[in-house]
Order: structure tokens, then sequence, then C-alpha cells
């Protein structure tokens, strides 16, 4: 036997399933079903980390997810590698490899540990008092220094190969604690058959059942009748039992989160996920999460060694271990006597118990006594001997008086039972201090909620039975309705039960204000009752900035143990009653939830959808280079070999206009506006007017916002009276069908009219150039493309390749162009067609940066390049397309402020470099007078720049205060290397005349 | 957000569909020789196995948006009663069925390919049809467990009280939205939008896996 402290015939494991793992790199074995830490105890090591600030050795405080103390990092190889990991919650599995942290070059001898000797320089507050000068060494030398010496694991740097899962779930009932109260509340409730969810964060339901030896329900052990619960509740269909899932936040009309942990315990993971969260909403919520043990606050109180005694009595009685051979109870509290006697009853020598009380009493304290157990009520455990582990206790009267110094080998604290009320003061619950018993507990609800038991501050364990049966019944009837039947039960009947007394808050003896010793109320973030009692002093006086000024209770840890004490040591510091202090807020998550576990789904290709139109492929098989377009992929350019992208996109341009392009525009958004009253939307949408224009025929047309400014734009086309094709721009479609479909229903529902995307229906295909109608003609049917019977800016319907089309006889090059519109499973073999067709043309596939060139070549804007939100029709040159006729528009009133109309305006030029070689910055300033002292003052900017192979040289559209007025003034654009000048144009480069548009 | 228009002072007029002339969808006609037809999820193997993952085929579809007193007339030219309350569906049993999007909205399918805007053309009554065949994808995801896989991106409650056979809703799956609709107690239909079938199928493709498991 290699696990010198498993006591055989103790605990719930078999020993014949053995399980290696190692531990900073030494082997070991345990048992399956051991956690990590009930493992390296049964090995005998407590020494298992390094404290965050100090560096001081720490042991096992706890069994469980409060942990403070045992931080480790799991890998399961060079990938896998976990810090950060509670050695008490983490379950042991064939192969398993643990290391230690914050500990340097090793955990036995850790340099860090100067800090302990420095501890009078590293007091409360030290980060914001000592590194404050010379400023600029905090961001280069102290910050990076306290944070590589003060700290926990360090993350992994790989990607995480592992993956993770999401799932929704509604249930009526949501009970949270899977110990006894859980487990009645979650019988009660799923026997009337509504739906029950019911999670724990132990591998095991059951709770402090688990260990708790006294406890007798329906005629079996509290362990028995939980399993005999457990398949009850298995076997029904509206129960989904949750194990190794933390209920970790409590939001708004009871959405909580859950986090299972699906593989960490297996030694092959498998395909599974690593973790699934789930996001559950509830009809109702019980919380049953219990309470956790406090240790005491004394000297030295954090030596490897001195746990929780509820730790002690599950590790033994959960996992067959002894915590040490010769041990010391300390307490103030009854629970702590039932793990001596549990100890005692295994052959475990207890050396005494010390206990802070004067006079306790009760069948417990009685029991220990008769087992032969020294008990020393009125006295105080003022000190411990040993560092790596505690080797002994100093025993004092809590009058003073003389020491006495037991040798032990561990040592068992219990203050008393702090109720876990984080999950409800999640919810929004206020807590109120219960002066009687010493603790906050559930006040006033703020959602459909209960707590029962241990969280409720409901003590006898028939209590707690009654109080959850009825609360999971009440919750199931409600969601029933009153007139339901079914339920009825009873509450499960306790034979007997362990029923404890006793507690206290704060700093113990040998602890108080007049000493220096370290005794900590915060293991986690190294905080001791002195510094809390510092932080009083230099004038905190809100629990809130107490929290901030120490960390008490901050991070991961929540304050799980320490945040009572740490605020019973204010209050009595600053001379108030605790609940005039109050309590800190408690935040989600409970406990830490991993990145995957949020993430989730939402990783590589699930990352964002990425859409792709339906040609996508032909233009992948010809080399196109993409660009991201919010979410799409779209053509950038197609280079041939041996070409740049300079070269590829010259090319494009020029054979565009020498012949045709391709250029697929399915991006666009579409939307199809239907209905008798269509134009009549359309005119109080779009500042053009709409009620004359012809069936067939096309129009530019712009949209505002109500403050004025162009929203969107795009070309028209009416298809009948009643129904037109609306184009939008890519990044736009979502927004402007959002923006018309509100305006619709709150401003003019009385409309008869409707909205429907089209934009994948249809796969668009451009044409240009003044071949387009050449190489379009042999394929289209039913449709005269003749100029006279379709002019620039009409559309028609027809077909084309033998499917249905809508084609639009319109332009975003300037020249005669033709779009193709094709249900979209059509666009690739059509394209295909075209495509063959083009190239008996010379035609070419041209991608968005040609396009962009082209249309600038021409001055067409893009909205939301060359326009920003502050640009006006008229700001933009577009004042043509508002109808000057018409008295409603979204906008209207917005274009008639002062504002808008006064001079100076930036508004849209073109820009042509003095040097026709050299290509502007887009959004580079310009200036009137490049010599004028910084700041500079800045009158516009670029918009658009590009080099125009159809122009011989560089192009540009800019936006410049009162920018209409300035053609062929010189302006300057400063730019690091030297200022360049540019005259302001007409932003139209290209066949000023417009001609080629009509072939 | 649905539109509520008030007809009560409104005597139904026309409202035309796509134009006369245009020829049909020849993937619904069975000429000779049909244009090739590519989709976004050609080539994808069905996702087999208890719970299984298939790309259904082609069919029409139609956005159908009407008034309150244009159901009737609809229905009648539609061979089904169009459903009037949120979360419902219709179906004429023969491969068409209509699902309940807003107070005066429905999808309808025909996955028999039959030409549904033709079918509204005649209806006199107030209405708007536009065909959407192609801009949709269908997924179904069948087997025990579907609730589950779907509910790996859909926030909605899908047990059988509260989504039952033929419950439809237009809802989410993970960062894409969906029409979702449940045809039978262990199969959901998911239609999405062409470009984010890629994502959707992805999507449930590892939902399945993990409800698998």
């Amino acid at each position: 036997m290699t696990q010198p402290f498993r006591i055989p015939g103790a605990g719930r494991l078999t020993p014949a399933k053995i399980a290696r793992f190692t531990f900073d790199g030494k082997a070991y074995t345990g048992l399956e079903g051991d956690t990590l830490a009930s493992a390296l105890l049964a090995n005998g090591v407590h020494l298992v980390g390094r404290s965050f600030k100090y560096h001081r050795p720490r042991g096992f405080l706890s069994a469980g997810a409060e942990e403070p103390n045992a931080l480790v990092e799991i890998s399961r190889d060079a990938t896998r590698r976990t810090p950060n990991v509670r050695a008490t919650v983490q379950e042991l599995y064939d192969g398993l490899a643990a290391q230690s942290q914050n500990r340097w070059p090793s955990l036995g001898f850790d340099v860090g540990a100067v800090n302990n000797l420095l501890s009078p320089f590293l007091s409360a507050g030290f980060y914001y008092k000592t590194f404050m000068w010379p400023k600029a060494a905090w961001k280069r030398l102290y910050e990076p220094n306290i944070r590589a010496a003060a700290g926990l694991g360090v993350a992994p740097e790989e990607a995480d190969p592992d993956h993770y899962a999401a799932r929704f779930a509604h249930c009526d009932v949501l009970v949270v604690g899977g110990g006894a109260a859980g487990l009645a509340a979650a019988l009660a409730a799923a026997e009337t058959g509504v739906r029950v969810i019911l999670c724990d964060e132990q591998p095991e339901f059951g709770g402090a059942l688990r260990y708790e030896s006294g406890a007798r329900i329906e005629g079996l052990d509290g362990y028995s009748w939980a399993r005999q619960a457990v398949e009850k509740l298995a076997a029904m269909d509206n129960v989904r039992l949750l194990t190794r899932t933390t209920a970790f936040g409590y939001y708004a009309q009871n959405f909580v989160g859950l986090t299972e942990r699906v593989t960490d315990h297996l030694a092959s993971p498998g395909k599974a996920p690593r973790e699934r969260l789930w996001q559950v909403r509830a009809a109702r919520v019980v919380l049953a999460t219990g309470a956790i043990e406090r240790h005491m606050v004394f000297a030295d109180n954090d030596r490897p060694g001195v746990m929780l005694a509820s730790a002690a009595r599950a590790f033994l009685n959960e996992y067959g271990v002894a915590v040490g051979r010769t041990i010391g109870v300390y307490t103030a509290n009854d629970s702590a006597y039932a793990a001596a006697i549990d100890l005692k009853k295994a052959g475990v020598d207890i050396a005494a118990i010390v206990d802070l009380r004067d006079d306790p009493s009760g069948p417990l304290v009685e029991q220990a006594r008769s087992l032969g157990i020294e008990v020393n009520p009125g006295r105080a455990v003022v000190g411990v001997g040993g560092r790596q582990r505690v080797s002994s206790m100093i025993v004092q009267p809590t009058g003073g008086g003389g020491k006495r110094t037991i040798p032990i080998d561990a040592l068992l604290v219990s203050a008393g039972w702090t109720p876990s009320v984080h999950l409800f003061s999640q919810s929004r619950g206020k807590v109120a201090f219960d002066a009687g018993s010493q603790r906050f507990l559930p006040g006033l609800y703020a959602q459909d909620c209960r707590s029962v038991g241990a969280c409720n501050g409901t003590d006898g364990l028939a209590e707690t039975l009654n109080e959850a049966f009825a609360a999971g019944e009440a919750a199931a009837k409600a969601t029933l309705g009153e007139t339901s039947a079914g339920g009825g039960g009873n509450a499960p009947k306790v034979d007997a039960s362990e029923d404890w007394a006793g507690g206290m808050l704060g700093s113990a003896p040998g602890a108080g204000a007049d000493t220096t010793v370290k005794a900590f109320v915060d293991f986690q973030n190294d905080v001791t009752a002195k510094d809390i009692r510092q932080a009083v002093r230099e004038g905190m006086r809100s629990i809130e900035h107490v929290k901030r000024f120490t960390t008490n209770g901050m991070a991961t840890d929540q304050g799980k143990t320490s945040n009572m004490h740490g605020l019973a040591i204010a209050a009595e510091t600053l001379g108030k009653e605790i609940p005039e202090v109050g309590l800190t807020t408690f935040r989600a998550p409970y406990t830490p939830v991993t990145f995957g576990a949020i993430v989730n789904h939402a990783r590589h290709e699930l990352f964002d959808p990425t859409r792709r139109t339906a040609t996508h492929g032909w233009a992948e098989a010809h080399g196109a280079v993409f660009e991201d377009v919010g979410q799409w992929k779209r053509a950038w350019y197609f280079p041939r070999p041996g070409e740049d992208m300079h070269a590829a996109v010259n090319r494009e341009c020029v054979t565009v206009r020498r012949s045709a392009g391709l250029f697929d525009a399915s991006t666009l958004g579409k939307i199809e506006v239907v209905g008798p009253d269509a134009a009549a939307f359309m005119e109080l949408i779009y500042t053009n007017p709409w009620q004359k224009l012809e069936p067939g025929r096309c129009r530019y047309g712009i949209m505002l916002r109500e403050d004025g400014f162009i929203y969107d734009d795009g070309v028209v086309g009416r298809l009948s009276d009643d129904r037109f094709h609306v184009t939008t721009t890519t990044g736009g479609a979502a927004r402007v069908m959002n923006h018309m479909e509100d305006y619709l229903q709150t401003e003019f529902p009385h409309l008869n009219v409707w909205l429907t995307s089209i934009s994948e229906q249809w796969a668009v295909i451009a044409v240009q150039g003044p071949k387009s109608r050449d190489i379009l003609a042999p394929l289209v049917e039913g449709i005269d493309l003749s100029d006279a019977a379709m002019p620039h800016m009409s559309v028609r319907e027809g077909s084309i390749c033998g499917v249905p089309t809508r084609l639009f006889r319109m332009s975003f090059t300037g020249e005669r162009g033709f779009e193709v519109n094709v249900p979209a499973d059509y666009g690739q073999a059509v394209w295909e067609a075209i495509w063959a067709e083009g190239e008996k043309h010379g035609a070419c596939a041209y991608g968005t940066e040609a396009m962009h060139v082209l249309r600038a070549e021409k001055g067409y804007i893009i909205v939301g390049q060359d326009t920003d939100g502050t640009v006006t029709p008229n700001d933009a040159g577009l004042d043509w397309a508002v109808g000057k006729k018409k008295t409603d528009f979204v906008g209207i009133r917005g274009l008639k402020r002062p504002d808008l109309l006064a001079p100076g305006r930036k508004q849209l030029v073109g820009l042509k470099t003095v040097d026709p070689k050299v290509v502007l910055e887009e959004g580079a300033q310009i200036v009137q007078d490049p010599n004028q002292p910084i700041p500079m003052k800045m009158i516009g900017h670029v918009t658009s720049s590009y080099w125009s192979e159809n122009c011989g040289r560089s192009i540009a559209m800019a936006v410049v205060a009162g920018g209409h007025g300035r053609l062929g003034e010189t302006l300057h654009v400063p730019m690091p290397d030297g200022s360049i000048a540019v005259e302001i144009v007409s932003a139209v480069f290209f066949d000023e005349t417009g001609e080629r548009l009509h072939g | 957000m649905p539109t509520q228009i008030d007809v009560s002072n409104t005597s139904p007029r026309r409202t035309s569909s796509a134009k006369q002339n245009v020829p049909a969808d020849p993937s619904h006609k069975g000429q000779d020789k049909a244009l090739r037809r590519t989709g976004p999820l050609d080539g994808r193997i069905a996702v087999p196995g208890g719970l299984s993952l298939t790309v259904l085929p082609p069919a029409s579809r139609l956005s159908l948006r009407a008034p309150a007193g244009s159901v009737a007339d609809l229905s009648a030219a539609l061979g089904m009663d169009l459903p009037r309350s949120p979360k419902t569906s219709a179906s004429d049993g023969k491969g068409r069925f209509a699902l309940w999007l807003g107070p005066d909205e429905w999808l309808v399918v025909d996955e028999a390919g039959g030409d549904l805007v033709a079918a509204c053309r005649a209806v006199q009554a107030l209405h708007s049809a536009v065909d959407i065949s192609h801009r949709n994808v269908g997924l179904l995801v069948s087997g025990q467990g579907a609730a589950n896989a779907v509910n790996a991106g859909c926030p909605q409650d899908l047990s059988l009280q509260a989504f039952p056979v033929g419950a439809c809703s237009r809802t989410v799956l993970g960062k894409i939205e969906m029409v979702l609709y449940r045809p039978s107690a262990d199969s959901f239909r998911i239609e999405c939008w062409r470009s984010f079938a890629d994502y959707a199928h992805a999507f449930l493709a590892e939902a399945i896996a993990d409800a698998s498991a």
C-alpha cells in the first residue's frame, strides 16, 4: 500500500481501482473516485501551493469548491494545460499530471518567499502606495514585476484543442444544489410532473450527506437515502439531473447559467466536449446551496495541515483518508466534534479539542468525551509550530495565562458555518442580518425563487427536509396552477441527525488588534486581520472600500470563507454593528468559468457566419483574391499569372471600358416593396419622387435619416404599379430593411404595402462595358435589348439561359451596363454562360477593387466611404435627387436645419494631385496653407483615392469645407514626408458628358 | 414587430403578383435542358446516426403578406387554411405547408415545387406574394434528441408542451436567424437564408454530435 494515510474500511472508494498520477513530476497512486486533494492526502502530501503575495507554503483548507489555497495546474499534454484548478474539485484519473504554481525554483524552496520577510512593505494597499514614483517606472518596471511575482497560474499560450458545447434549457423548477435539501425539493417538485432540473457541482449528489455519518432518513443512513432519491429522480422523464455542474450566475427573469464539466474527470475525454454551458430559463428556482464552514482566524492559521473540520470529515468518510496521525481540533462550533469523533472511531489519534466556548455541551461534546478525547473549553490556539506542515498547536486560556504546546500533524478548525447566499444575492435579492445566529440570510426576494436548508439558515435536518419539500411542491404547484392535483406527499422522515450549535466571527484570541501576527482572513488574496484593521485606520469606512483596499473576498474566491470574518473585523475596528457596515455584493461567477464554456460553439468557422455568393466557387476556381465585406467574402480582384494587385486592377479597369467585365453584385441588399401604396411608401422613404416613375424604369434613390443625413442609396426598379425592386448597399442591407419596416409600422401604418427581403433570392451578375449588350444578347429571351427598347435605367422581366431574370439596364461604371438578376441557385450556371460569351469579346471578370476605381472615375459615391453620417445630399452634390416639390419624406425637416443650410459645410469634390503620379492616402487631412503653424486648421479630408489607369493619373474624392465653391483652388495634404499639392476639380474624371452610359 | 393594418375602410384592391409572361422556373417544369442548379450545401453528405442532419432538396417558397380580410381567399387559393395563431402552421398533407411568422406574414413552402406565385396570382384580395424559393435552404434534424441539438443554438423552449408538433417560429440558431418548424415529435426543419446555410450546417453538425453523445 503506497497510500499510507488511506484507512482500510473507511470511505466509499474501491481499493482495487488504482489510478496513477504525478504531482510536480513525482509519481503517486490514488483510487478512482478520489479528488486530486484526497489522493495527495492519502499519500501524506499537504504542501501543494504558495500563496499569492507572500509565497507562504499552503495546503488544503477545504474539500470542495470553496478551496482558496490548493490551486494547481493540470496538464493532459502541451496544449491542454489548465492553471488555477482547485485540487479539491479536480477528480483523479489514471495518468493525471498536476503541477504546483507560483513558486520558483521549487515548491519546497521558493525564492519568492522573501516577500514574507518583506511583508511590512507589502501591507494592504501597497500597490497604491509603494510604486508611485517615478511614474514612468510603473508601466515598465513595477507592474510587470508585481504581476510576475504575485500571481496565480500561467495561462497557456497555445490554442485550446478541446471543444465546448452549449445548451438552452427550460424548466418549471430549477433546483440548485443536490444535498439533502435539494434532493427533497426536487423530489417534491418532480412528483407533480412538472419539468425539473437538479444540478450540483459535485460528481455525486448528496452534499453533506456524503460525509455526515450521523444522519438517518427514512430508515436509511443519509448517504443511502440520497442514492435512493437520485435513482428515483433519474427514473422520471420530467427530471434532468446534472452533476459536475455549477450554477455560476443568476440573471434576470430566472435565467441561470450553469457549467457542466463533461470530461475533465476522464482519462480519455474522447469526442465529448470538455464543458457544456447550460443557459436555463426556469419558471421557479429553489436554491439549496448549503453553507460553507469558516476557518478560525489566528496566528499562522495558513500552515499546511490546518484545514476545515468538515473537510477532514469528507476526506475520511468519502475517500477513506486520514488527514494526519495526531490531529488537533480548534473550534467554536459543534460540527468539529463530529469530525473528531469520526476520526477517533476510525483509529486516528485526536490530540485534543480546543474550544473557544467556556462551556460547550450537547450530545456531540458528550460523545467526544466518552470516547476519551481531551476537550479543552475556554481555550484558544494562539499559534502553531512548523513551516511547511503544522507540527504543533500552542494553546492558551481565552482569558490569558500559561501556554501549552501540543504536538500534532494536522489541525481541524471550525468557526461555524456561513450560508451560501451568493446566487441569492446575484438574483438581486437583499440579505438580512440575523443577530441571533450572527449570519446574513435571504431577506427580500427579487425573483421567483426560494432558498431552503442551510443557505436559508435552517439548521436541523428535519426542518431542512420539511422546508425544502414544501418549497419544491409549492414551486411546482404554482406552475401547474391551483386547480391541479398531484403532489401532496410528505417530506422524507428524519430518524436521526446531527444538530450543531455555536460559531464565532472575526479574529480569535491572540490575533487581536494589539498584535502583529499573520492571521489570515482571505487565504487566496493573502489578506490578514491586520490588513483589514489597517484599511479602517487609513480611512476606509465602507466595506466596499475595505474590500478593494485589501482585496479581501475579491477575484475568483468571492469571499466564500473570508467574507464574514473580514466584515466582523472591520465592524469591530469601526466600532459598529455588522449590519451597519454591510455586506459586499456577490458577483458572478460563483466559481471561475472557462472562456471555452462561454465561447462554446463560436470558434473557427462558427465564430461568425461566412457568407458566400452563388458564384463563389467559380471565382475561387478562377484565382480570385477575396476581401471581407462584413460577413461576406467578395472577389477583390482576379490576378493572372505574374500580376500583382495593382496590375490586375489596372487591367480589369481598362478591360471594362474597352470591352466588358463581369462582376458579382449579389451581395447588394434587395427588397421587394409590394402593395397598392408601394409608390406612396417610396415617396416617404426616399428623397426622390416615385409616383411618376413608369413601370419598367429605374431611378437612383437616396434615403435619409430623420436628421437629414444620407443613410443609404441604390437603384430602384419599378416592376409594376404596385411592385418595386429596391437595391441597397451591401453593408446597409439589413439595417435599411429594418429602417423601412420601422417607419412602415410606426409612422406609416395606414399604407397598404409590404416589404420582403429578396437579397438572397437573386444572384446578381453585372455585365458592364461597351460590349455588354453583345455578350448578353444571345442568352436573353423575351427582352428587346436595343437602346430604344431598353434605355439606360430600365428594368425588364424575361428569361436568360431558360431561367427567369429581372434584367436591369444600369451602370456603376459609367459604361453601358446590365445587371442580370437570376434565382440564386442558377447564379453560377448563368455566370458561366455569360462568361463563355464574354470571352469571345475579350471581357474579364473584375472584383470589388476595380469596381471602386471605375465608380470613382465617374464620381459615383459609396455611402459609408464618401459619406460618414454627416453628409447631406447637397454636400454630396446629389441635390438633384431630392424631389423639390415633395412635401414630406423621412429627413425633410432635418434638411431645413440652419446648420445644414449654412455656408462652409464640407462638400464632396474631386482632387487631382499636381504630380499625377502621386496617389493620396484615404483619410488624409486637407489644409489651406501647409506652412501654417501646427496644429493646422484642417478643412477636409480625402474619402477615396486610387490610381486610374483609364485616366493615366491618380484620382481622388474628398470632402472640403465650401468645396463646391473652390473648384480650381490649390490646397495641400500634409504628410509625414512632405506636403502634397492638390487641385480641387469636379468629381467626374472620365466621360464627363456621360455619353458612354447610353451606348 | 408585426404590422397591424386596419383594412375595415379599405376595399380590397388587387395586388399584382410577378408578371404573367415570365417563364416558370424550369426546375419545376422538368424541361429537357434544365439549367444546372447549384445550392450552397451541394456535396455535403448527410450526417447520419440516430440523430441525423439532412440537407433538404429544393422547394418552392413564398413570402406571403396579407391582412386578416384576405386570409380566406388566400387559403382557398393555396389549398389549406392559413394559420392565424402564433407558432402554428397548416399543411395540405401533400408537401405544402404554411408557417405563421407574424399577424400578416406566412412562409409557404411547397416541397413538390408547385408554383405558389401562380396560385396566388388570381386572388383579388389585398396581399403581397414574393417568390423566395432560392432565398432559403432547408435542413432537417431528426432522431431522438433533435430538440436538444436545436437547443444548442436556439433559446426557445422546444418541449412538446411549449413547441408541439406543427409549431413554428422565426428565431435564432447561434448567430443566425432561422425559421424553425417541427413536422414531427423528433424532427425539426430549419429554414435559413442561402448564405447562412454553411453556418447552419456546421453548427447543427456540432450540435447533433453533442446531443448524440
